[in-house]
């Protein structure tokens, strides 16, 4: 049985936009969400092995969401997240290395070890920060578009949450005073309609969408298929555009699907709480595999490209998790150090 | 004039500690390192519910809407855990929030942003990020302000790693602990008393800071040691002035001023010499400050002590609103005296 069918228009949607994009951008669409899937699949595969001692949350089946947002994003550009860190800082350009020695408990992982997969930070790229508490980055990230603001500088804040992160009071009180003070912000939700293995229907009241909530908050809001990765990038573009000319907040609902367990490496359909129809269902409207047949109809990929790519990425995570394997754990003395920020002279 | 501010009143005009110099109200020594503070480093801003009202936080923060301007000086949507998450992400991007609560009640709201994200962000990210934010709140007590208007929550914070509590009790220490946690790097949560807002005291027109985690000796005495901070210490303190002269009892009267980080020294170097204790605070007795102070002297002072320890906090009930009920809820300058007796016999 399928309870929350896929709604968009499939690879008609993609072709419908393509005109718009230069054969060179596509390609790095297709690859970006190449390689993060493959680092999830890598991740995966090894998890069993027992090197990862780190709770994961894959974002396989949701890669177009965070290629497309951060594809039009600067730098300067600051993005944070909830707890499904992968996909967010992979796109924002945050250091391989860096997270798989953090999935790994080493001392040079992006967080040393105190913050696992939930935390990943790379601030040389704009990755912020990340908070595993349902929620408890919207605020967050709506305090640094406000410092945008104070600072009158013009970078904006992009924030990824998920469909549960809406049912915390904070989100209403963090849109309203973004509103209020027409901070430079997007909200990016991803809804994959299960929070763990709770379905959408047992936490939110059925025909009320998200996007009208924050609509009614007075935020631009947009509804995209979130497995179209031009249709991400397209919206991601209004919004800022939108947001650059001091109109306030923006946010958008991207609906995908969670391929994987809520945690975990595997597939969980066995648990009974989703129906393996349904997770089939959605990997026939794959957002990778989608962007490749079109991507190779219209010949703008060739598979010589398409392996070359992938032998590519798939060197970069050997080297990774060969890297991850042969760091240093984090001894005794780590533990206790940063517990107070002692640098006075940190923030100038 | 109520019944509420003839009390306020009277603490006001119990003698100040210095008393050579300019002599300022307590809300005047805040508003001065403000006033500083906003003067000299423009990543500093206010805000809290009331901070542009006529109220002005007790007359804190008068004035500054008109001198900064709305961005740095703002009234906030009644959203407790929603701002303080939003004063963590300013404080994160290179600001310095000052957020303003009229009662620590408040901050029970925002205990997620405080303890799951403020007083972690910097060690959860290895040192990467900085939360330099000061939350700011008066305790109330008086006036029917009753369970939900007049917690002294300090002991619930106390062993939260990462947050530093200040709870100063002169307007000289205000000033000076004001300026040293906006400087501060963490976040500082200072809980004034609103009994103390309108004490007068010395103090210097010039900027200048107190170190965090610092207590100080209010006076010295070799027959038994008071710690505390605040409105507790300040009565313990005028109890033991009449002790003095009632009957030459001499203490050592110890101002901690910041319960975290705790100055261990100040206390067990005054136990090595007194060898009694009378520990007083203005929360609840059971599990708090009182409690970790009498650990503290057990584990590390323990064959300093002739004498069991003392002391004094709030009964483990809710604090009541009306006044009658109060007075036998809190406790007061005869029960402080009666204590250190006890305590000295």
């Amino acid at each position: 049985m399928v309870d929350y069918p896929y709604q968009g228009k499939g690879i008609t949607g993609l072709l419908e936009l393509m005109p718009h994009y230069e054969p060179h951008d596509l390609k790095i669409f297709y690859k970006s969400m190449l390689r993060i899937r493959l680092i999830e699949e890598a991740i995966a595969d090894r998890y069993h092995e027992d090197h990862m001692k780190s709770p994961i949350h894959l974002c396989i089946g949701q890669e177009a969401i965070s290629v497309g947002s951060c594809y039009p994003l600067r730098q300067k550009d600051k993005v944070f997240c909830g707890h499904r860190t992968h996909g967010p800082y992979l796109a924002k350009g945050g250091n391989l290395n860096a997270m798989l020695s953090e999935l790994h408990c080493r001392q040079n992982g992006c967080a040393a070890s105190r913050g696992g997969s939930m935390h990943l930070i790379d601030k040389a790229v704009g990755m912020e920060g990340s908070s595993a508490i349902v929620a408890g980055i919207i605020p967050i990230a709506t305090g640094a578009a406000l410092a945008a603001k104070q600072q009158k500088d013009d970078r904006i804040i992009v924030v990824y949450i998920g469909d549960a992160a809406v049912e915390e009071g904070v989100s209403w009180e963090s849109l309203n005073f973004a509103k209020l003070k027409n901070l430079p912000i997007l909200y990016i939700c991803e809804n994959n309609y299960y929070s763990v293995c709770s379905p959408i229907n047992y936490r939110q009241p059925a025909g009320i969408e998200i996007i009208k909530k924050a609509e009614a908050f007075g935020l631009k809001s947009y509804a995209v298929d979130g497995t179209n990765v031009l249709a991400m990038h397209q919206a991601t573009e209004e919004a800022l555009t939108f947001i650059k000319q001091g109109h306030g907040p923006a946010f958008i609902e991207a609906h995908a699907y969670r391929w994987r367990g809520h945690h975990g490496a595997k597939e969980d359909t066995h648990l009974g709480y989703r129906d393996k129809n349904e997770l089939a269902a959605w990997k026939n409207v794959d957002p990778l595999s989608m962007l490749e047949t079109v991507l190779i109809d219209s010949e703008f990929l060739n598979t010589r490209e398409k392996e070359q790519m992938t032998d590519e990425i798939t060197q970069e995570i050997d080297a990774g998790f060969t890297h991850a394997l042969n760091s240093p754990f984090p001894t005794e003395n780590d533990l206790l150090t940063h517990v107070y920020s002692e640098d006075m002279d940190a923030l100038g | 004039m109520l019944w509420d501010e003839k009390l306020v009143q009277q603490n006001a005009s119990l003698v100040p500690c210095e008393t050579q110099g300019r002599s300022i109200s307590y809300v005047q020594a805040l508003h001065e390192a403000l006033s500083y503070k906003m003067e000299t480093d423009k990543s500093v801003f206010l805000l809290g519910q009331g901070v542009d009202d006529p109220g002005a936080m007790f007359g804190v923060t008068k004035g500054f809407k008109e001198l900064y301007g709305d961005l740095r000086v703002f009234d906030t949507p009644v959203s407790e855990e929603g701002m303080t998450g939003i004063c963590n992400g300013a404080a994160m991007s290179g600001m310095r929030p000052v957020y303003f609560h009229n009662r620590p009640d408040f901050l029970l709201l925002a205990f997620n942003q405080i303890v799951n994200h403020g007083s972690k962000i910097h060690w959860m990210d290895n040192g990467k990020n900085h939360v330099p934010l000061v939350i700011w709140s008066a305790i109330g007590r008086g006036w029917g302000s009753g369970p939900q208007h007049s917690q002294a929550i300090q002991g619930l914070l106390l062993g939260v790693p990462g947050i530093k509590i200040i709870m100063p009790s002169t307007p000289y220490d205000a000033k000076g602990l004001m300026i040293s946690a906006i400087e501060d790097n963490n976040p500082v949560l200072i809980f004034e008393h609103r009994w103390l807002m309108r004490r007068e005291g010395v103090v210097p027109k010039e900027p200048y800071k107190i170190p965090i985690g610092k207590g100080i000796l209010r006076q010295t005495g070799s027959d038994c040691t008071i710690v505390g901070t605040s409105h507790a210490i300040d009565l313990a303190w005028t109890a033991a002035k009449q002790l003095k002269q009632e009957r030459g009892i001499q203490a050592d009267v110890i101002d901690l001023r910041t319960l975290k980080p705790l100055d261990e020294n100040i206390i067990l170097e005054s136990v090595a010499k007194t060898g009694k204790l009378l520990i007083v605070d203005t929360g609840w007795t059971t599990g708090g400050v009182l409690a970790e102070i009498g650990c503290l002297i057990a584990e590390k002072g323990f064959s300093f002590l002739k004498k069991p320890i003392k002391r004094i906090g709030l009964p483990d009930c809710p604090s009541p609103a009306g006044n009658v009920l109060e007075n036998f809820y809190y406790p007061n300058q005869e029960t402080m005296k009666q204590a250190i007796q006890d305590l000295i016999k």
